[in-house]
């Protein structure tokens, strides 16, 4: 064999047969009634996804695709034949015969105070979807009483479990308290949070595995909080901003983002995205550019990217600045 | 040695294999995403072995982190081959079907036991037993690796005793079995796909091969040099004995990326003439005669690039460049069009469909395919052909498809630069999460980790030192010193520092790293200085 015939000269043939993964058994297919209609749907999807699939849509707030369910914003809940109570479709195994109504009354009340609950404690207005979901539901949040004027100096992290004070008047008590703004990139403003546990799952086991974030306190004083409280800085938080990416109400959100809205100049129907490649190391993670005047002013990354399911680092989500200049620029306003 | 230099796993097959070894690799920090899929892969079972001298962030993740000395990676690797041959795990019926040369392996490593291993790398012997055991039974595992392989002047021996195990124990061609060298730049693997290296043309085709290089010849209509050209570090000798007069710069910065910085720049002076093609007027930008300004081709202008899982993905245009910038293929063609040759200027899909009508091995990846599929890993040699989700599937079918592979025995070679009673510490380099390289783009954006550079030792060369955190000292080795503050890191064993090359303009760790380079590949070996720490108040 002569030297330029080696491997290192030649590439080698192709395989006969391109390579594949290893054959997996295809799940049972299962017969389930979906709002009157019998369909099969194969054994392992939850009832979420069998809904979908057969084109109806379940309202969700806490669930992700890339994210393990967690059952605590309850919006996606069914009526179950047979069940003393709504399930929870996001995280509900299908099961042969089962007999589930996606919008009967009591699915439909359901949701809507769910929503109501929400709406009456929580800023949502920078969350579309559950505007669009109170909509929807003909959720009416004043039926609590109008929403308390706040005071916003309160910080609800520095309320000792217990402490509760007895309010004054009638009105819906609100979780509104000073916006978190202690670093660059990061601003947090919990009188947004719905307590989804998004954030809390993509920065610990579903993705980044940092644990900078759990939550503290119990039943109403529960929050999103580092450990100790202590600012994002002196945190475990390593900014790769993936507790943003998941967040459906706008209470995580780029400082550039906060900054452009208060300044008014946020202006998404002016925004247009782009999807390209990450132009550091050679993971090749997809982004999602969101420009606005020609400055990118955010990135995300699709949740169906095989390479990313979605997640970022900080220099993928944050590191963009230097095509714009970079941080002397922006100085300069 | 199979033939393309590419990674042979996908990443999503990370997350279903048994064992893992990380070795030479701070993952957790230089490539964050890819070790999310390690991360699933520890959550679903998996084993992972972390290789490196520094207990990294990655190391922290490991069952076993084997905190081997600089430079000893070699006897490492062959230490766990003997012992999986001495305990009869070697997988037979793969090394008899597939593989050539197991016999002169055998002999080669036969010296390497356990007891003789754990002397010179300082790995405790049941550490390196355990590891070889648990690679060698696992029904699926996977050597993953960066630059604390390549980025030593025996860098190809390092990558051929890693290969060498996987051959020894059959876990390269399957599904969760393989050999991945993680891409520290966006599109390293996909330049060298394009032919962006000294002996090959687009898609690896050998210049030095008639037939290869004749196939572009009547394409093009022009005669190609028949020779390999220079790599890097004989373009840079060629500049010190004058055979090389003008060098063309796109995209590097090779005044603050190179070791030794002042050799490299006394070589970069010595130049007729200098061209540099950048988005920025970086230091080498700096020492041009001629500055083609650039746009920033991840979202300026459109293209493709490729992946650690060889995935081939398209860039797109989000942003006009700023006044002036233009996009890279327009500026060699005017170039081009300066020296007499008006080439149409093309669009990124006619250079894309040039690149398949040539390679093989990307001709399967149409624009409207790489949109639909997101992307597609190499080789993909038609329309219907899915492209190779794992390599080397050839070497299990039976009979086998092509020649087989060749075990390369190597012996090991220290570090060119030996530890001194002048330079008694060893320096190594690397990446930390926040910044990237000589931070020309990661400087870009404030980041709430950035400490700015330090010189990051062991608690107990701090107290033998008697230095202290934040202490700034004067670092020096046989090429230079800079002074830089001190850090302490639990992870770094006695004898051992570290430095990163992010802020060149303020600490330049490079007048310290030795250009002492492979010569197969032509690496630097930044990974191994001698220095010395003198406190400044003790003068």
């Amino acid at each position: 064999m002569s030297e330029q015939d080696s491997l290192w000269f030649k590439s080698p043939p192709p395989p006969h047969h391109p390579p594949e993964p290893p054959v997996r058994k295809a799940p049972e297919m299962v017969a389930i009634t979906i709002d009157g209609a019998e369909v099969r749907i194969p054994a392992t999807a939850t009832i979420l996804e069998a809904c979908r699939s057969v084109g109806i849509d379940t309202p969700t707030l806490c669930f992700l695709e890339n994210l393990t369910p967690v059952n605590v914003c309850r919006i996606c809940v069914v009526e179950l034949a047979g069940a003393r109570t709504l399930v929870p479709a996001c995280s509900r195994q299908i099961e042969p015969g089962m007999d589930i109504r996606t919008d009967s009354p009591r699915v439909r009340l359901a949701r809507k105070m769910v929503i109501e609950f929400l709406a009456s404690s929580v800023d949502l207005s920078t969350a579309p979807q559950a505007l669009e979901y109170a909509r929807r539901y003909g959720a009416d949040s004043t039926r609590y009483g109008t929403s308390r004027e706040s005071d916003t100096s309160h910080d609800r992290d520095t309320r000792l479990p217990g402490h509760h004070h007895v309010p004054e008047g009638i009105g819906a008590e609100t979780v509104e308290q000073p916006v978190k703004v202690d670093n660059d990139l990061y601003v947090r403003d919990y009188g947004k949070c719905i307590l989804c546990y998004k954030c809390v799952e993509a920065c610990g086991e579903d993705a980044q595995n940092t644990f900078a974030i759990a939550v503290a306190g119990r039943g109403f004083d529960a929050r999103i909080s580092t450990e100790a409280n202590v600012s994002l800085p002196d945190s475990a938080c390593v900014y790769c901003g993936n507790c943003i990416g998941v967040c459906p109400t706008g209470a995580l959100m780029f400082r550039s983002e906060y900054e452009m809205r208060q300044a008014g100049i946020w202006n998404e129907s002016k925004q247009t995205s782009t999807d390209t490649i990450c132009s550091y190391c050679g993971v090749g993670c997809t982004l999602t550019l969101h420009v606005q005047d020609n400055r990118i002013v955010k990135v995300t990354s699709p949740i169906e990217s095989s390479v990313t399911n979605g997640h970022l680092c900080i220099k993928g989500r944050f590191g963009f600045e230097y095509v714009h200049g970079g941080l002397d620029q922006q100085a300069d306003g | 040695m199979f033939g393309a230099g590419g990674g042979t796993n996908s990443y999503r097959e990370v997350e279903e294999t048994d064992v893992i070894l990380l070795w030479g690799s701070n993952a957790r920090e230089t490539h964050p995403i890819f070790f999310h899929h390690v991360l699933k892969a520890i959550h679903n079972g998996a084993k992972l072995f972390a290789i490196d001298p520094r207990r990294t962030s990655s190391a922290r993740w490991a069952d076993s982190w084997l905190g081997l000395d600089i430079g000893t990676d070699i006897v490492l690797a062959n230490a766990v081959g003997r012992e999986i041959i001495a305990a009869g795990l070697e997988n037979r019926e793969f090394i008899e079907h597939a593989t050539t040369g197991f016999d002169a392996y055998r002999q080669a490593v036969e010296p390497f036991t356990l007891e003789s291993a754990e002397r010179e790398t300082g790995v405790p012997a049941r550490e390196i037993q355990a590891m070889a055991h648990a690679f060698a039974k696992a029904d699926r595992a996977m050597i993953c690796w960066t630059l604390g392989i390549t980025e030593h002047h025996n860098a190809v021996d390092n990558v051929l005793s890693l290969i060498n195990l996987a051959l020894l124990t059959g876990h390269v061609g399957r599904y969760a079995s393989g050999l991945n060298p993680l891409r520290g730049q966006n599109n390293v693997q996909g330049g060298g796909d394009m032919g962006a290296l000294p002996d090959r043309l687009p898609g690896f085709q050998h210049i030095e091969v008639d037939s290869l290089r004749e196939k572009f010849e009547v394409r093009w209509g022009r005669k190609i040099p028949a020779k390999r050209g220079w790599n890097l570090t004989q373009m840079f000798e060629a500049m010190e004995h004058g055979d090389l007069r003008t060098l063309y710069v796109i995209g590097e910065n090779p005044v603050q990326s190179e070791a030794d910085q002042s050799l490299t720049r006394h070589r970069l002076e010595s130049l007729d003439c200098l061209i540099v093609q950048d988005i920025f007027l970086t230091a080498t930008a700096q020492m041009a005669d001629v500055v083609f300004p650039s746009a920033a081709g991840w979202c300026e202008t459109d293209g493709t690039v490729t992946n650690s899982e060889r995935r081939v993905q398209r860039v797109r245009k989000a942003i006009e460049p700023p006044d002036g910038a233009r996009d890279d293929i327009a500026i060699v063609c005017e170039l081009a069009r300066r020296l007499g040759y008006d080439w149409v200027q093309p669009d990124s899909k006619s250079i894309w469909d040039e690149v398949r009508e040539l390679s093989p091995m990307h001709a399967g990846m149409s624009y409207a395919r790489l949109e639909a599929e997101n992307g597609i890993q190499w080789p993909c040699y038609d329309d219907s052909h899915p492209g190779e989700m794992y390599l080397h599937s050839r070497l299990w079918e039976r009979p086998i498809v092509g020649p087989p592979a060749a075990f390369h025995p190597v012996e090991n070679e220290t570090p060119i630069e030996k530890l001194t009673p002048e330079f008694p510490l060893r320096l190594t380099t690397g990446r930390r999460l926040d910044d990237y390289n000589t931070g020309v783009q990661s400087g870009g954006f404030s980041s709430p980790l950035r400490r700015g550079e330090s010189l990051d030792i062991s608690p107990e060369d701090a107290r033998n030192l008697g230095v202290e955190e934040g202490e700034i000292v004067r670092v020096s080795s046989p090429r230079g010193a800079v002074e830089v503050s001190v850090r302490i890191d639990q992870g770094l064993r006695p004898g051992l520092t570290f430095m990163t090359p992010h802020f060149q303009d303020e600490v330049a760790t490079n007048i310290l790293t030795i250009d002492a380079t492979d010569p197969k590949s032509g690496t630097a070996e930044f990974k191994a200085a001698a220095i010395r720490i003198e406190r400044l108040g003790a003068k």
